[in-house]
């Protein structure tokens, strides 16, 4: 069967060729959602497909979780978007958009787990109690051996590094967790946080340096009993 | 501020700057390969394929919720999104067929003439679609001409637009386009891979194609049955019981009807419009 240009109707992909992330992209992007939701949604999901799933892989710890999520978000907004009239398309601010409807599936996945009885870190918000009941090691080895985020050739060290880091992101408490993510592995300015987790900016700010602290402190804790785990091996 | 102080603040700037750089690296992934065509397909806006085996080798077929909508041999993946993509309007997405989809394809390649299969064909003309449905009642292993679409779908001079239709059918195959030949009883032209590729499924199917190219040689456009009267498309199942000595032959339905013979209610061979 030959192609029928002449009848099928031509729905070719808009090419949004600026980076959707930045302020140029974002409006290229509504632009394109404006004149033509279904090609201007194919753009936003195949732009936004790797940022949107980042951040949930660094919420929820799991490659599954964060893939559900992910799915779940663009079918969200794309059923708000059908709802939405050509001019609010054309004005809207799609990254905070986006990640708020993120944000509220994270939040919703969370309670689940908890409800469900899942080993959930969100109910251990404190950090102390986690080192003590020996959880902490459950959180460390929950993300999955290999990380996206790090490149196959990267060194062994820079590769431990960065699965610690992911890992240990998961034992700060959930509010402060979506607030650093969005801010320091998202890469939203403070504004744009408060839209997407629905609080004052002063709180998200204050959300952001306290999980900042608590990231810092547990890796502290962890590299202080690595260190003690050497010492005593080199002992034996 | 003595220097020691100085040295320690330069330490815990650096160590920040680097955990900041980190996270920044742990924003940087790459999602499950297809997740925004997963989810594009899940909305409707793309359709999802998947490899079935055939009497012609691997089959690319491509589905959504209102069922199959397009079936192609490509030589590649790639090749066959893009044809999708040509053809549909729409990208699509790897992954399983839906059971319900499974089974009638399943039991429809088997043989199965009451096979249930959806498909969607809402991008082609009412005409089309009322073409493409009918040959979906040519049984496994039997053809007709296409003056015999043209005639069942109530538009008997049609038979040039009945070709074309076919000819654009985007699911060869499970739309048995293959089961249409010429009204002389060439077999015509073949979608899915040209003419040998028509005589290797329809001999797959039953079809005994070099009985029907010999008749076709000889003119011969109908059998009789002496045994009760009526006649038939070649290749009918009825056709195929008459025994040697009760066969007749004729090259148009006027000589048969002239004879005393009425049509087969099963293949319905033309009769009407040249009785009256």
């Amino acid at each position: 069967m030959r192609p029928k240009s002449a009848v099928a109707p031509s729905r070719s992909l808009v090419s949004i060729s600026t980076d959707p992330q930045t302020p140029a992209g974002e409006i290229a992007l509504a632009a394109a959602l404006a004149c033509n939701l279904e090609s201007g949604f194919e753009a936003l999901a195949c732009a936004w497909q790797n940022r949107l799933y980042a951040f949930e892989l660094r919420i929820t710890g799991s490659h599954t979780d964060a893939e559900e999520l992910t799915q779940e978000t663009l079918v969200r907004a794309w059923r708000a978007l059908s709802a939405f009239e050509p001019e609010r398309r054309r004005t809207l601010r799609i990254r905070p958009w986006l990640f708020q409807i993120a944000v509220n599936l994270a939040r919703n996945n969370a309670r689940g787990a908890r409800r469900s009885g899942v080993l959930s870190l969100d109910a251990l918000d404190d950090p102390e109690r986690l080192d003590s009941d020996g959880r902490g090691e459950a959180a460390a080895t929950r993300i999955a051996d290999e990380d996206p985020a790090v490149e196959p050739e990267a060194s062994l060290e820079r590769r431990q590094r960065l699965e610690t880091l992911a890992a240990l992101l998961l034992t700060i408490p959930h509010a402060h967790r979506l607030a650093l993510t969005l801010r320091h592995i998202e890469g939203m300015s403070y504004p744009d946080i408060a839209v997407t987790v629905g609080l004052p900016i002063g709180t998200v700010k204050s959300h952001v340096s306290r999980g900042a602290a608590e990231l810092r402190r547990a890796l502290d804790r962890d590299r202080t009993r690595e260190a003690y785990r050497e010492e005593t091996e080199s002992v034996r | 501020m003595s220097h020691h102080d100085d040295s320690i603040q330069t330490t815990t700037l650096q160590a920040n700057r680097a955990l900041v750089d980190d996270c920044r690296t742990l924003g940087v992934v790459n999602s499950p390969i297809d997740l925004a065509g997963r989810a594009l397909a899940i909305i409707g806006l793309a359709d999802w394929f998947t490899t079935v085996e055939t009497p012609l080798g691997l089959v690319y077929i491509a589905w959504n919720a209102s069922g199959l909508s397009l079936a192609q041999r490509t030589e590649s993946r790639e090749a066959f999104r893009a044809f999708a993509r040509a053809v549909l309007g729409r990208s699509v997405t790897a992954g399983a067929l839906p059971e319900a989809l499974a089974r009638g394809t399943r039991a429809w390649l088997a043989g199965d003439n009451r096979a249930q299969l959806a498909f969607d064909l809402t991008q082609l003309t009412a005409f089309e679609r009322a073409t493409l449905m009918k040959t979906r009642e040519i049984p496994h292993g039997e053809v007709r001409p296409y003056g015999w679409i043209a005639r069942e779908i109530g538009h008997p001079r049609a038979v040039r637009a009945v070709g074309t239709a076919l000819a654009r059918n985007p699911i060869p195959l499970f739309i048995p386009c293959h089961r249409v030949v010429r009204t002389d009883g060439m077999l015509g032209k073949y979608s899915m891979g040209g003419p040998a590729n028509k005589r290797t499924i329809l001999s797959a199917e039953g079809v005994d194609v070099e009985r029907l190219e010999w008749l076709t040689s000889k003119g011969v456009r109908f059998v009789g049955n002496a045994a009760d009267d009526s006649y038939c498309y070649p290749t009918c199942y009825a056709a195929r019981e008459i025994s040697a000595e009760r066969l007749v032959m004729f090259h148009d339905e006027a000589i048969a009807l002239a004879r005393g013979y009425h049509p087969c209610n099963s293949c319905r061979p033309p009769a009407a419009q040249l009785a009256s």
